[in-house]
């Protein structure tokens, strides 16, 4: 009896192990790896060499940031609109959304560029209607599409699964005491929808940021993110050490993101991420 | 309060299913041209579903895919398993928060940096045994069952907060041993879990790319790096055949799964009615 609690704790050994080699071990080795140079000198020429990428980087933030307020615009009435309607619908909505998610992003962002493209489907159908054709592939609205179109379930999701736990009794309550729509929305919807919201932002945010696929498809080859960056420095240029200090950059700033969106709702240290 | 949809909800809903599908819809009409070409229709031909059943790289690949995916979700799900029964049990609330932080951080991170960090490590233990080659299927593996762990772990862990804990207790005072209680009480309640943490693990590592790609060898091609290398010059419509393919089988599998959940809701309610008549 005694003995049983330990030998419970002992057996979360292995993955504890398998945690501080495979996860906290390479994040060491990224660190390490920006202060070498290639012949492992130490140096600081990587981290001195970021300024350079400073136009990426801000690029890269500013289009996720738009892509993940777009995602949330177009999401909230939506989730909405689900949680409220039957249980049917909600099942179905559910599984409709979900779907595109699991078929693979590469598949889904090629589609979506020729769908796109100059002698797509979409200037066809303009062309058809007697308009003029649309320049829509390799612009910057093309690439934040595709993050809006790839990610949007991650903020739907969450979304959804918070506002159909919302005790919508609040809400009628506050209308017989006389707040009109708007007021409902301010002051009971949003605040008890926010930590959908935070989750579904940074669901949204990271990988629109670290994108390098959905930029070099839909952005073409003059519209480098920073995740196009790295994935060069070592996938062709082969400058691991220079990739290093750009990922190790990237982090950061993603961490720090995170750290204010979960400022604004109050964190849980459960890791209410998922879904 | 369950409403009806307005009209105006419903067009909302349609036009985003509009913008969800539109791409898909597309991959799926070009797959059955008749030409190769990807932006004009030449009438209605299979023949790209013909040339994917002779296409063994795509056949490969897919194997390898399913190989790596079984693997790593089986994997992740034991090791996972087990690490959240314990994690459960630390009484050091530093420990406990350190192990979760720790979990967190797969998860957390954007995919490019697990997958360009799993790579650095790899590289430098080769140059430590001098070997070059060393990315392939083992390093995927890793690489797979370190991204699904934090899943399987975050999905068994508040199954075990919800168990009554003494339940194993009483089943030891019983006269089972301490193995026999976790798999006869512990293991049965935290189940629901556990394969929702494998079915993720599962998914998941099916649809992987961005780290499997910075892990990869050349000497094993799953089917996303197989694309990718494929979308790198023009496309030929029979990989979208193959997606048309992997779009109908998950959808046929989600069909089914929301058919037995409605089943046995409907069960369970029957059972309750029955109940409340006796």
């Amino acid at each position: 009896m005694k003995n049983s609690p330990l030998s419970r704790r002992l057996i979360s050994a292995p993955y504890l192990i398998w945690a501080a080699i495979f996860i906290v071990v390479p994040l060491i080795f990224v660190v390490y790896y920006s202060l070498i140079d290639a012949n492992g000198a130490f140096t600081w020429e990587n981290i001195k060499a970021i300024p350079d990428y400073s136009d990426i980087m801000l690029n890269s933030i500013w289009l996720g940031f738009v892509a993940t307020i777009i995602s949330l615009l177009i999401s909230y009435p939506l989730a909405y609109i689900m949680a409220r309607a039957t249980k049917n619908v909600q099942r179905t909505m559910m599984m409709l959304v979900m779907l595109p998610m699991w078929m693979n992003l590469l598949i889904r962002t090629y589609s979506l560029m020729i769908l796109l493209q100059d002698t797509g489907i979409i200037n066809a159908l303009l062309g058809a209607l007697h308009l003029s054709n649309l320049h829509m592939i390799n612009t910057r609205g093309a690439v934040i599409l595709g993050m809006v179109y790839n990610y949007i379930p991650y903020m739907i999701l969450p979304l959804y699964s918070i506002m159909s736990k919302m005790d919508y009794g609040l809400i009628e309550a506050a209308h017989d005491l006389g707040a009109n729509k708007l007021t409902v929305l301010r002051k009971i919807i949003l605040p008890l929808s926010m930590p959908g919201i935070a989750s579904g932002f940074t669901m949204v945010f990271v990988p629109s940021v670290s994108t390098f696929y959905i930029s070099k498809k839909l952005g073409g080859s003059t519209f480098a993110l920073i995740g196009d960056l790295i994935e060069i420095q070592f996938k062709s240029a082969n400058n691991y050490n220079l990739g290093a200090s750009l990922s190790l950059v990237l982090m950061v700033l993603i961490l720090i993101s995170i750290a204010i969106m979960n400022h604004f709702t109050g964190d849980d240290d459960d890791g209410g991420v998922l879904i | 309060m369950k409403t009806k949809l307005s009209p105006a909800s419903k067009l909302y809903i349609a036009l985003i299913l509009i913008f969800l599908y539109a791409p898909i819809l597309v991959m799926i009409v070009f797959s059955f041209n008749g030409s190769n070409s990807t932006s004009v229709i030449h009438g209605f031909s299979t023949r790209w579903y013909l040339s994917l059943l002779h296409d063994e790289g795509t056949i490969k690949a897919l194997g390898n895919t399913l190989l790596l995916a079984v693997t790593s979700s089986l994997c992740a799900t034991v090791m996972g398993t087990a690490a959240a029964v314990g994690i459960d049990k630390f009484k050091s609330k530093w420990l406990k928060r350190t192990t979760m932080t720790v979990t967190n951080i797969p998860m957390m991170n954007p995919e490019i940096v697990t997958g360009i960090s799993m790579m650095l490590l790899f590289v430098f233990a080769a140059g430590l045994v001098g070997k070059t080659d060393v990315l392939g299927f083992g390093t995927m593996l890793i690489a797979h069952i370190t991204f699904n762990l934090p899943y399987v772990i975050l999905s068994v862990l508040p199954k075990l907060r919800q168990m009554d804990p003494h339940l194993p207790e009483a089943a030891m005072d019983l006269g089972c041993t301490p193995l026999q209680a976790f798999f006869k009480v512990t293991l049965p309640s935290i189940s629901t879990g556990i394969v929702s943490g494998l079915m993720m693990s599962f998914t998941l590592s099916l649809d992987d790319f961005v780290i499997s790609y910075f892990t990869q060898g050349p000497s094993f091609e799953t089917l996303p790096i197989r694309i990718f290398s494929m979308t790198k010059k023009r496309v030929k419509p029979d990989m979208y055949a193959l997606s048309t393919l992997i779009f109908v089988t998950i959808l046929l599998l989600l069909v089914l799964l929301n058919i037995t959940q409605i089943r046995g809701e409907r069960r369970e309610r029957n059972k309750l009615g029955k109940g409340g008549a006796a």
